[in-house]
C-alpha cells in the first residue's frame, strides 16, 4: 500500500479514538431523538461533523423547516470554508479536481488541525488515509452509541469527551513556545471566545468561534506579518 | 417531512461548505496580509474551539481542569498527540473517581 496513505492512517489514529468517544455520545442522543441506529449512522457517515449533526438532530426532532436546517448548518459549519481555504494553499500538484472533490468531504476540525501541522505539502493519499481512519471511528462510535449507549459507565464516557480537546492543545502549544506571535494569537482567540460564552451567550457557538478566530488572526496579521519564506502554512 | 430529506439537506450543505473553497480556490495568495492571516487562522480556530468548551466536557469542571492542565504540561514538553490526548482523558477519569 502507498506509504503516504499509511502515514495518513497512522496520523489519523488519535482522531479515530477521539471520534469513537464523541460519536458514541451522538449515537445515544440520536436514539433519544427518535432515530434508528441506521439513520444515526447514515447521518454520521454523510456529515462527518459533530456540532452540525447535534444541531441537525434538534431540527429533525422538532420537525423544523428545511430552511432552518440549511441556515443552521451554514452558521455552524461555515468555519470549514476557512479551513478549506487555508488547506488549499498547501496542496501538492497531485491534487487534481476529482481528488479535491473527494477529499473536501473529510475536512473536519481535527483533520484540518493535523493536516495544517504538516511540514510538507499535502497529497491526496495522505488525506484519504486519515479521512478513512477518522470516518470509520466516527461511524462505528455512532452505531455503538445508538445500539448500546446505556452500557458504558458515565465516568468513562464523560472522561472520553476531553480527548479531542487534548489533541488540540498538543497541536497549538509547541509552536506557541517557539513563536511569540502564535502565543498571542491563541491567547487572544481564547479570550474573545470566553467573552462570547459569558457576556454574549446568545451568539451561537459556530459564530462565536468564527468571530474569535478571524479577529485574533487579523490582529496578528497586522502586527506580526509573516516573512515571505514562512508561507501561508503553519 | 421524511427524515431522509433532512439528512440529504444536512449532508449537502455541509459538503458544499467544504468543497467550494477547497476545489475552486487555486491561486497562490500573494498578499502578505492574507498569507499572514491564513498562517494564524488554524491556531486561532483551535484555541477558540477549546476555550472555554474544554471545561464543560466532563460532568465536573474540576476533572476537566485537571485534564486540561495535564494536556498543557505534556504538550509543553512536545509529547505525541495521542499521548497528550489520552493522558488528558486519563487524568479527568482518575480525578473523577475521587469526586
Amino acid at each position: 500500500m502507498n506509504h503516504r496513505f499509511l502515514r495518513g492512517m497512522s496520523d489519523g489514529i488519535p482522531i479515530c479514538l477521539g471520534y469513537l468517544s464523541v460519536s458514541f455520545g451522538f449515537g445515544i442522543l440520536a436514539v433519544k431523538s427518535g432515530l434508528s441506529p441506521l439513520q444515526a449512522s447514515v447521518i454520521s457517515a454523510s456529515n462527518l461533523t459533530s456540532a452540525g449533526q447535534k444541531a441537525g438532530l434538534d431540527v429533525i426532532a422538532a420537525g423544523g423547516a428545511i430552511i432552518e436546517m440549511i441556515l443552521l448548518q451554514l452558521t455552524i459549519n461555515i468555519r470549514y470554508s476557512l479551513m478549506a481555504l487555508s488547506l488549499s494553499q498547501k496542496l501538492d500538484r497531485r491534487f487534481t479536481t476529482p481528488h479535491r472533490l473527494m477529499a473536501s468531504y473529510g475536512i473536519t476540525d481535527e483533520i484540518f488541525a493535523v493536516c495544517s501541522a504538516q511540514k510538507e505539502l499535502l497529497t491526496p493519499a495522505y488525506m484519504y488515509g486519515m479521512i478513512l481512519v477518522a470516518a470509520v471511528g466516527w461511524v462505528t462510535g455512532t452505531a455503538l452509541g445508538a445500539a448500546a449507549g446505556e452500557l458504558l459507565p458515565s465516568s468513562v464516557s464523560s472522561a472520553m469527551e476531553i480527548v479531542l480537546f487534548g489533541m488540540f492543545i498538543a497541536i497549538v502549544i509547541p509552536p506557541a513556545k517557539k513563536q511569540r506571535s502564535v502565543l498571542i494569537v491563541i491567547a487572544a482567540a481564547a479570550a474573545i471566545s470566553v467573552f462570547f460564552r459569558y457576556v454574549l451567550p446568545m451568539v451561537s457557538d459556530g459564530f462565536a468561534i468564527i468571530i474569535a478566530a478571524v479577529a485574533a488572526s487579523v490582529l496578528a496579521a497586522v502586527f506580526f506579518p509573516v516573512r515571505d519564506e514562512e508561507g501561508a502554512s503553519p | 417531512m421524511s427524515i431522509a430529506v433532512y439528512i440529504i439537506v444536512m449532508a449537502g450543505v455541509t459538503y458544499l461548505i467544504r468543497m467550494i473553497p477547497f476545489t475552486f480556490f487555486r491561486r497562490k495568495i500573494n498578499s502578505r496580509f492574507f498569507r499572514s492571516f491564513l498562517h494564524y487562522i488554524p491556531y486561532a480556530v483551535l484555541s477558540a474551539m477549546t476555550v472555554p468548551a474544554i471545561f464543560y466536557t466532563t460532568d465536573n469542571i474540576w476533572t476537566a481542569a485537571a485534564g486540561t492542565a495535564v494536556a498543557v504540561v505534556l504538550a509543553f514538553f512536545e509529547m505525541p498527540l495521542i499521548v497528550v490526548a489520552l493522558a488528558a482523558s486519563g487524568a479527568a477519569f482518575l480525578l473523577g473517581l475521587f469526586m
